[in-house]
């Protein structure tokens, strides 16, 4: 097994998933935000199993819910689940073309919005718009982007 | 072949752990009273990467009153000067009110009103999950700042503190669907309760019965039942009234009169019962 190295790098990327999360946007397209912190963490477990699973995507989540002002623990819980299967499955999601990727992506995605409006809903008593679903088309839409620039980082700092 | 079995616990129990301890925060945040505490530490701990989210916005913000011209801001220094002017005039009326109310208020042994302090704040432009109406305020418990405290704006009011941290604190809007205030209509003086429903720009008038006489256009002001919101100020104006008798209230919905989405400057109002001159007054029933 090969020495684990750059554990600070792939931090200060989960880090800056975690600004662009609450970085202001435009009012427009405010609602239509990916999912950036899930979508970096979902690389990362895809990449690199053995060093980011469940128990940083638990933390993120946490830290998500914390800077959003979600109940505590709902985004930890979702994020668990997600990084979940993608960790179960992370050798054939890998193998997949970067379409494919983004299309499995996007059906992770609307697992993620669902969890979390499921766990709103009987906590506080959120409803339902159709436009909460956004996050999931953009999400799959800037997947490919942040696949290519994350491999680069990867690669660049020989991060393993 | 698969490196991520060799390694501490597997998988499925890193996810039984992970469903178990956000099932213990959830409950905990949501049906316990020690998540305001908690809250207000973990606020304090992430109020940094507020202020690094919403730099670009503050830096963007700034060039663009840098470039405006010359021109516009004497149109704008203007403008400004008309308003003070026009509402020096009605505050001199104003305080003259306040005197006579006070004389009468004396005469009949009931408590008198008092204003207390202000503290002006500034909402950081940083995102909150629509699920919850939040917003982000650039002060906090070093300028002052305490848990409930009110929030208003130049229209109305906004909603109240949810958790401080030194330098930052989260304020819940009216919106919210877990947020409730007491209100009573200026017309008439019914009391009612108002409900968040989520949404920007309706809210829920609760519990009140078929015969409550109530209109569209209808100001509903706080009225300081609810131990958290000072008296009389402005919360909605009603809506819509939907009477369906086989329902045992009417449906009532009204809108906000702060523009809850586009809220740039709140005022945070002090609690004023804390004076020692209204304990020495007796109270009313």
């Amino acid at each position: 097994m090969r020495k684990p190295q750059g554990t600070a790098f792939i931090y200060l990327s989960i880090f800056v998933g975690l600004l662009l999360t609450v970085m202001p946007l435009p009012q427009l397209v405010k609602l239509a935000r990916p999912d950036w912190a899930l979508l970096v963490l979902m690389y990362w477990t895809m990449a690199l199993p053995q060093r980011v699973s469940i128990g940083i995507a638990f933390f993120t989540g946490f830290v998500v819910d914390v800077l959003v002002g979600t109940v505590l623990g709902v985004n930890a819980l979702a994020f668990a689940v997600v990084i979940f299967v993608v960790a179960l499955h992370h050798l054939k999601i890998r193998n997949f073309s970067i379409v494919q990727q983004s299309l499995l992506l996007g059906l992770l995605l609307a697992l993620y919005q669902l969890l979390l409006f499921w766990l709103s809903h009987f906590l506080t008593g959120v409803y339902f718009l159709p436009q909460y679903l956004w996050p999931v088309l953009t999400g799959m839409l800037v997947w490919p982007w942040v696949f290519w620039l994350l491999r680069r980082y990867r690669r660049q700092l020989k991060i393993q | 072949m698969n490196q991520i079995y060799s390694r501490g616990p597997s998988l499925p129990l890193r996810l039984f752990l992970a469903v178990v301890c956000s099932a213990g925060l959830m409950f905990l945040d949501r049906y316990t009273d020690s998540s305001t505490q908690l809250r207000s530490y973990l606020t304090a701990a992430v109020s940094p990467l507020f202020y690094v989210a919403s730099l670009p916005e503050t830096l963007f913000s700034g060039a663009s009153a840098q470039f405006m011209s010359q021109q516009a801001v004497l149109e704008e220094n203007a403008r400004l000067k008309e308003t003070l002017l026009q509402q020096s005039g009605q505050l001199q009326l104003l305080r003259f009110l306040q005197q006579e109310n006070e004389k009468l208020r004396a005469l009949l042994g009931s408590s008198s009103v008092i204003a207390g302090e202000r503290l002006v704040a500034e909402v950081l432009a940083v995102y909150s999950h629509p699920f919850s109406h939040q917003v982000v305020l650039n002060k906090g418990s070093s300028d002052g700042v305490t848990e409930h405290q009110p929030v208003i704006d130049d229209q109305g009011v906004v909603g109240q503190i949810v958790s401080v941290g030194p330098t930052s604190s989260r304020a819940l809007l009216i919106s919210d669907n877990t947020h409730a205030l007491a209100v009573r209509a200026e017309r008439t003086g019914v009391r009612a309760i108002v409900e968040g429903l989520g949404q920007w720009d309706v809210l829920r008038v609760m519990h009140l019965p078929h015969s409550a006489d109530i209109r569209e256009g209808d100001r509903l002001l706080t009225s300081g039942l609810d131990g958290r919101f000072p008296e009389g100020y402005p919360v909605a104006r009603v809506v819509r009234i939907s009477q369906d008798a086989s329902q045992p209230f009417m449906l009532v919905y009204a809108e906000p009169y702060a523009q809850l989405d586009r809220i740039r400057h709140v005022l945070l109002l002090s609690d004023s019962r804390q004076l020692p001159a209204v304990q020495t007054t007796e109270e009313q029933p």
